[in-house]
């Protein structure tokens, strides 16, 4: 389903709140993961303001789509966008990483409102995203998971245990977005731990397979909702988001050291300006 | 049970061996009996239903068993997130595997967060005798009570296994439940009030105080009456709770006592023979206390009752450390 220009627009702007606030959390924090958060801004931006079913103010809505974050070092891109929800106080971004705040560089359900799952280590959180697809199974309740995997993510072998009981169990309310970056700390991933063929793989542990150019809003957000309101199917789907590690900051696009880093003033203003097409 | 009607008296396999394990029913049939009062249980397992003997929970309540398969990790994380949706998982494979292969996504996944999981570690210690080392758990009360917000039971029979399913069922945070192959012989027949955290004292005694745990319980009480038959005043606490502690009881031994061992099977590192010493130490207690158990070593293999002995582990053998210890 194609989405409007409106809803694409609203997409764009999300996203782009997204990387902006990222910039602004990193430099309280001095440093932090700005290119794996700046590849799913828009992936983010598309479940928030696209496809998830959520309460504005409601965190704890039983019935909401849950959302886990795999890749949980990017969690500074949600963060804004779970204010923008109204489910906890702007207040709380500008002590991001300070002691005794509850917004960390990782995810953390037992003190961020609208986190449904912790995450850090990396793999546990397809798994877990299978047990809540089943607990609302059992109880017949119709709320979507989504879980968002980084590529590098994929080298854990906890991911693969939890597809395969993704598809053993039929799971059709179960999505996975993997963001294809290319890039883990160390290089690129197809040279640090190669995972390809990616999509082969997902479809030969019994899931049905989407790929997309995860910046391009009207085609994520428009496949998004295909296979989120597609009733026939019987399995859980994954779609392989095609990203850039750091898009949107094109010397963070240019060389892949961003996974981790720190801004200083002049190289924040310019990060800014290209962010928000004033550069 | 499936009939062997092929074969000649004396033969088995896995499914009538498990009339042997009569603890391991009591797992599957309590929780059967707490989803029939409307608990939201959901049972998971990956691939040993028939070691626990959960596929009996599966017979009544099949919509609230979930297969894993041989992917432990996977089924605790996925059990977090199954609490999280309201449910109430119980979650068990062997407790070498839960304890050590899932130790991370325990702590991070489901104590951490304070999800109400229940983890079933069966066939701890060295019950699975000549299945070896990767098979035998010493280290999975050091570990498990090591992870805060965790407690950490381990009930003497298939009675007191019951008990303490019932009695906890509502307890808002996890549980690492370590039992053995449900073959304890019984202790609590005529009933048990358990309450978590609350320690069973059997007698009490001038000479000696026997702390145990789990498997050990039995075999202690065994031993302190041949010890009493031989003239000793000789205590037995059932310290079912290893976590939260019960120091109350241990104080009051250490009080009562000239000296105090623990009893249990697992390593003496770390686990209630630890954890005893350090409610002495932080006390200043100045009972001395042995530790009674594997000590520091990995388990030879053999058939368990052997092994039993072979560690001292059982009547026999806790008889004659204790008769060692109270000689020195």
């Amino acid at each position: 389903m194609t989405p409007t220009a409106a809803e694409v627009a609203l997409v764009e702007e999300k996203a782009r709140l997204s990387r902006e606030e990222t910039i602004r959390l990193i430099q309280i924090a001095k440093v932090g993961h700005f290119a794996s958060a700046f590849s799913c801004a828009e992936i983010l931006a598309s479940l928030y303001y696209g496809v998830m079913r959520l309460r504005r103010g409601e965190p704890d809505w039983p019935d909401r789509d849950r959302f886990l974050f795999g890749k949980g070092h990017a969690a500074a891109a949600l963060y804004p966008l779970l204010v923008d929800w109204g489910f906890f106080d702007s207040e709380i971004l500008d002590g991001y990483t300070r002691i005794g705040n509850p917004l960390g560089d990782h995810p953390d359900m037992s003190r961020v409102p609208g986190i449904d799952f912790s995450s850090g280590s990396l793999g546990h959180a397809l798994s877990a995203g299978v047990g809540m697809a089943l607990g609302g199974r059992i109880d017949g309740r119709d709320f979507r998971v989504f879980v968002l995997l980084g590529d590098g993510e994929l080298n854990e072998g906890q991911v693969w245990e939890a597809a395969m009981s993704a598809a053993h169990h039929g799971t059709r309310n179960l999505i996975a977005i993997v963001d294809r970056n290319e890039y883990s700390l160390d290089g690129k991933v197809d040279e640090v731990l190669g995972i390809e063929p990616v999509a082969d793989k997902f479809a030969a542990f019994g899931w049905e397979v989407h790929e997309v150019d995860g910046h391009d809003v009207p085609s994520l957000l428009g496949m998004l909702r295909d296979v989120v309101e597609d009733g026939t199917r019987e399995r859980p789907a994954v779609i392989i988001a095609r990203t850039i590690k750091g898009k949107g900051v094109s010397f963070m696009e240019a060389e892949l050291g961003w996974h981790l880093g720190y801004l200083v003033p002049e190289d924040e203003a310019r990060a800014l300006a290209e962010i928000r097409g004033t550069a | 049970m499936s009939q062997l009607s092929s074969l000649h008296e004396g033969s088995w396999h896995l499914h009538t061996v498990l009339e042997q394990s009569p603890g391991l029913r009591m797992l599957a049939e309590t929780l059967a009996d707490l989803i029939d009062e409307g608990h939201p249980i959901v049972a998971c397992t990956a691939d040993l239903k028939y070691s626990n003997g959960l596929f009996r929970l599966q017979d009544r309540h099949p919509e609230r068993f979930l297969q894993f398969g041989i992917s432990e990790q996977n089924m605790v994380s996925a059990a977090a997130g199954l609490a999280t949706t309201g449910q109430l998982p119980y979650v068990a494979t062997f407790a070498s595997f839960l304890a050590l292969l899932c130790c991370e996504q325990i702590r991070t996944d489901v104590a951490y967060p304070g999800l109400p999981v229940r983890l079933i570690g069966h066939h701890a210690g060295i019950t699975l005798g000549f299945y070896g080392t990767s098979h035998h758990a010493t280290e999975d009360l050091a570990i498990m009570r090591s992870l805060a917000g965790l407690a950490v039971v381990a009930p003497a029979d298939g009675h007191a296994l019951a008990a303490a399913l019932r009695a906890t069922v509502d307890h808002p945070g996890p549980i690492y439940f370590r039992i053995g192959r449900g073959r304890d012989p019984e202790i609590y027949a005529d009933g048990i009030d358990f309450q978590l955290g609350k320690a069973i004292v059997h007698d009490s005694g001038t000479d000696l105080t026997l702390i145990a745990t789990g498997s050990s319980v039995h075999p202690s009480l065994e031993a302190a009456a041949r010890l009493r038959d031989k003239g000793l005043s000789v205590g037995v606490i059932d310290l079912h709770t290893v976590k939260p502690l019960d120091e109350g009881a241990v104080l009051a031994a250490a009080a009562t006592s000239s000296r105090l061992m623990t009893v249990e099977e697992h390593s003496i590192l770390g686990g209630l023979g630890g954890a005893v010493a350090e409610v002495l130490a932080t006390a200043g207690a100045a009972t001395p206390l042995h530790r009674h158990g594997i000590r520091d070593v990995y388990a030879v293999i053999g058939p368990p009752t052997h092994l039993y002995r072979h560690y001292r582990l059982d009547a026999d053998g806790i008889v004659a450390e204790a008769e060692e210890l109270l000689a020195r």
